[in-house]
């Protein structure tokens, strides 16, 4: 039952209870959970009225962790079994990891699948695993404000996050019990949020310096369409850069010796964020260091000197703002307004850089730590379904190319950055030996040409390919990226039809074993709770099976199916009525799956004829205006 | 299963097969089939709808992309008519036109060291764009003649096109 309830934009489908919907903003330094209530977009607080959940973790043996501002307070004290700023690890290797050197005071050890661990008293932890306590936090949070259980999520990423860690934040959402709708681009967030889609038209900079991330996209608005004319950025630069750089000077000043001590590391950077916000308003701060011998130093920073130490990192992030805006094809006085995203744009120096950069003042009317969150809301509600009516739609890019290793180390580039997804591509390959009856493909993201310059995304090998002289073999290579940026790779040699298929798990995410463990571990509810929540949740889906194909049969069934094909739906459906009530949720799902099958080639035919009218009733529609 | 999509990307917009198309027409449609189709039109609905709808989308943008650019759509009209512009496989080319493609070459080169560089470089665009304009105008009069010899001086024309294309990325490369 494939595409079956096509509907006009614009034209209400049956009304339906309001599902529960959330957009959350899975930051490096804080996370927000938001949602639409009485048509406003909101963040969350908790029960003490705090809107941001300091994204930390505090792991203790024997006891669930602590997440947020407790497990913040924890950091000084427990430094090591206090997990910050995880998203800096999401979908990274090992080696990444020690390029990230001295800024992480953990303790690794690699996991099974090449995937780092983190060791705390309470266990070895995977980023994924500490994310997924994160959003485990934000979904408890939402589920008793909001009185009910969520249908779904959008989360925000980075637009400039490879394959590897979206598809590490996709596990993370699945390990703490959410529902995916969507991973959004941060920026194209933060867009919607304006309500940039309604009321303008025209090309916009999203300037995102968070925590931990630095994000430029320019984004055009066009009819309501959001399209990601480009995207670069630096997933290693943001606000933490900002107060390690105070930290450092607060080191050299007070005297401090080169030897790390963590405790004293963690206050400094507390003590550094905190200036560094003061400075906001102030125009100088006092500052104190307690050195390990007990002596206090005291200093002021003021902020000129603030400026020289932020200033070079400010400056980075004008290098991928110039890149995004020469990808795109544009000058900096094509943009017709600025969004500040993340809470490092609050600082007066970053908005006076912008400013001089674009020549223009930059949209700062909305909190610019919620404004993401507000705007995943927005999009969780309408892919909920909770707006019919809405004619928003935001196409995205993939941000980085993704290609194959040829001959030589060198990279073959299959789907260029910057392409709009979804996105299929092909490219024939061939054996450069006699009698080789197996190709390994390997599969790479990045813009370099060489394979050790590029991110390895996976390897799998196309296997049985029948002996021939070196060249004969057709190997055809298909790319697909669907809507999340997520890519699947198949091979298949077209003179014999071997094929091979992988659907990219990183070589740094989970394998499918790991996630079904750490799910059974997570698993808080009575098993008896999930049968019967996975029996009603197939029925209902049976429900809507049926009600759609029959709708669909009614109207085109005599229109686009001989007798035979209308025979074998009907039985189909017939036996998907009779298992319908009964209690064994697999036969319900095997019949929905029977069904699914049966109605492929009916769906097809429809929806061709609907592409058709789609187009001509648009034509009439501008003859009319 | 992959859906029966019509026969050509022309035919996917409803378009007649012609060089000579309204880009921003062409961009309307691509936007109306997009918030019709995409995936997120369908996020909650069962996985055979979301793959469809997925593998529809991809073909939406690819032949949008193949369409909306002359130098594209010049070679995707040629391969409709059987006719390979073997970019990769075959490199000879007029001889007036390589003479001319090292001369520009060389003020490449020169315009890297010159004191006068950002100068040098603006004028060089300038011509690279202008001598990718009148090839532009050259390959819609071809199109539109629709016979053998038009159709190989079209071919030569987006040879011609891609070599200046990418003396242009080159040139913006170092402005």
């Amino acid at each position: 039952m494939a595409l079956l309830q096509i509907s006009e934009p614009g034209q209400s489908t049956a009304p339906h209870e309001h599902r529960l919907a959330v957009g959350i903003d899975l930051g490096t330094t804080n996370s927000l959970v938001a949602t639409m209530r009485s048509g406003i977009a909101d963040t969350l607080p908790d029960e003490q009225g705090r809107h941001l959940l300091p994204s930390v973790v505090h792991y203790r043996p024997g006891v669930n962790p602590e997440v947020g501002e407790a497990a913040l307070e924890a950091a000084a004290e427990d430094p090591l079994n206090t997990i910050a700023s995880v998203k800096r690890l999401m979908g990274r290797g090992v080696e990444d990891i020690k390029r990230l050197g001295n800024l992480l005071p953990y303790e690794f050890s690699p996991g099974a699948s090449g995937m780092p661990r983190i060791k705390t008293t309470a266990g070895e932890r995977s980023p994924v695993e500490v994310s997924a306590d994160i959003l485990r936090a934000l979904k408890q949070r939402a589920e008793s404000t909001l009185g009910g259980e969520l249908t779904g999520a959008v989360i925000t990423v980075p637009a400039y996050f490879d394959d590897a860690q979206r598809q590490a934040t996709k596990d993370a959402a699945l390990l703490a019990g959410l529902k995916v709708l969507r991973l959004l681009n941060e920026p194209t967030a933060a867009a919607v949020a304006y309500g940039l889609d309604q009321n303008a038209e025209g090309v916009f900079a999203i300037y995102d310096l968070g925590g931990g991330t630095f994000d430029i996209s320019i984004l055009r608005l066009n009819r309501g369409v959001f399209e990601v004319l480009a995207t670069a950025g630096d997933s290693a630069l943001g606000g933490d850069d900002m107060d390690h750089a105070i930290a450092d000077w607060m080191w050299q000043h007070a005297g401090l010796s080169e030897h790390a001590d963590r405790k004293l590391q963690r206050r400094l950077l507390r003590d550094a964020r905190a200036a560094k916000q003061a400075l906001t308003d102030a125009a100088a701060v006092s500052v104190q260091v307690l050195r390990p011998d007990r002596t206090i130093w005291k200093g002021e920073l003021t902020r000129t000197t603030l400026v020289e130490l932020v200033d070079p990192l400010i400056e980075r992030t004008l290098a991928p703002t110039r890149r995004a805006l020469k990808d795109a094809g544009l000058k900096s006085k094509d943009i017709r307004d600025v969004v500040m995203v993340g809470g490092s744009t609050r600082m007066p120096r970053v908005q006076e850089k912008v400013e001089s950069f674009f020549e223009r003042k930059p949209l700062t009317t909305i909190d610019p730590d919620k404004v993401v969150a507000i705007g995943a809301a927005i999009q969780a509600d309408i892919l909920a379904g909770n707006k019919p009516d809405s004619d928003m739609l935001l196409l995205d890019v993939i941000p980085l190319s993704l290609g194959l290793e040829i001959m030589g180390g060198m990279t073959e580039r299959i789907i260029p950055r910057n392409t709009t997804i979804p996105t299929v591509r092909a490219q024939e390959f061939t054996t450069f030996k006699d009698g080789q009856t197996a190709l390994l493909i390997h599969v790479l993201q990045g813009e370099r040409d060489l394979v050790a310059d590029c991110r390895s995304l996976a390897r799998f090998e196309l296997r049985g390919i029948p002996p021939m002289v070196a060249g004969a073999a057709r190997i055809r290579v298909t790319f697909q990226v669907d809507a999340d940026g997520l890519l699947s790779v198949a091979a298949r040699e077209q003179g014999t039809g071997v094929e091979a298929a992988i659907t990219v798990k990183p070589s740094y995410g989970l394998t499918d074993a790991e996630i079904e463990r750490m799910l059974r571990d997570s698993i808080t509810h009575a098993s008896e709770d999930n049968a019967t929540r996975n029996l009603r949740e197939q029925q209902v889906d049976a429900d809507r099976v049926l009600e759609a194909v029959q709708a669909a049969l009614r109207v085109d069934g005599d229109k686009y199916l001989s007798r035979d094909e209308r025979a074998v739906i009907d039985a189909a459906l017939a036996a998907l009525h009779s298992v319908r009530t009964g209690a064994d949720t697999a036969a319900i799902k095997k019949a929905i799956t029977v069904v699914d099958n049966a109605t492929q080639a009916f769906a097809a035919r429809r929806m061709d004829a609907s592409v058709r009218a789609a187009l001509t009733g648009h034509r009439l529609d501008e003859f009319k205006s | 299963m992959q859906a029966d999509l019509g026969k050509n990307y022309f035919e996917l917009f409803d378009l007649p097969i012609t060089f000579d198309l309204d880009v921003t027409d062409l961009a309307v449609r691509y936007r109306d089939l997009q918030r019709r189709f995409h995936p997120d039109r369908f996020a909650s609905a069962p996985e055979p709808d979301r793959r469809l709808s997925l593998q529809l989308t991809a073909q939406i943008n690819a032949a949008f992309q193949a369409l909306k650019d002359p130098v594209a759509r010049a070679r995707y009209l040629l391969g409709l008519q059987g006719i390979d512009t073997g970019e990769d496989t075959d490199t000879a080319m007029d001889a007036a036109f390589l003479v001319e493609q090292m001369e520009l070459r060389e003020s490449l080169a020169e315009a890297r060291e010159a004191v006068d560089r950002h100068a040098r470089l603006e004028s060089l665009r300038q011509r690279v764009d202008e001598e990718f304009a009148a090839r532009s105008a050259r390959l819609r009069d071809h199109f539109a003649e629709n016979s053998e010899p038009a159709r190989r001086k079209a071919r030569n024309l987006v040879r011609e096109m891609q070599f200046l294309r990418k003396l242009a990325h080159e040139v913006e490369e170092l402005e």
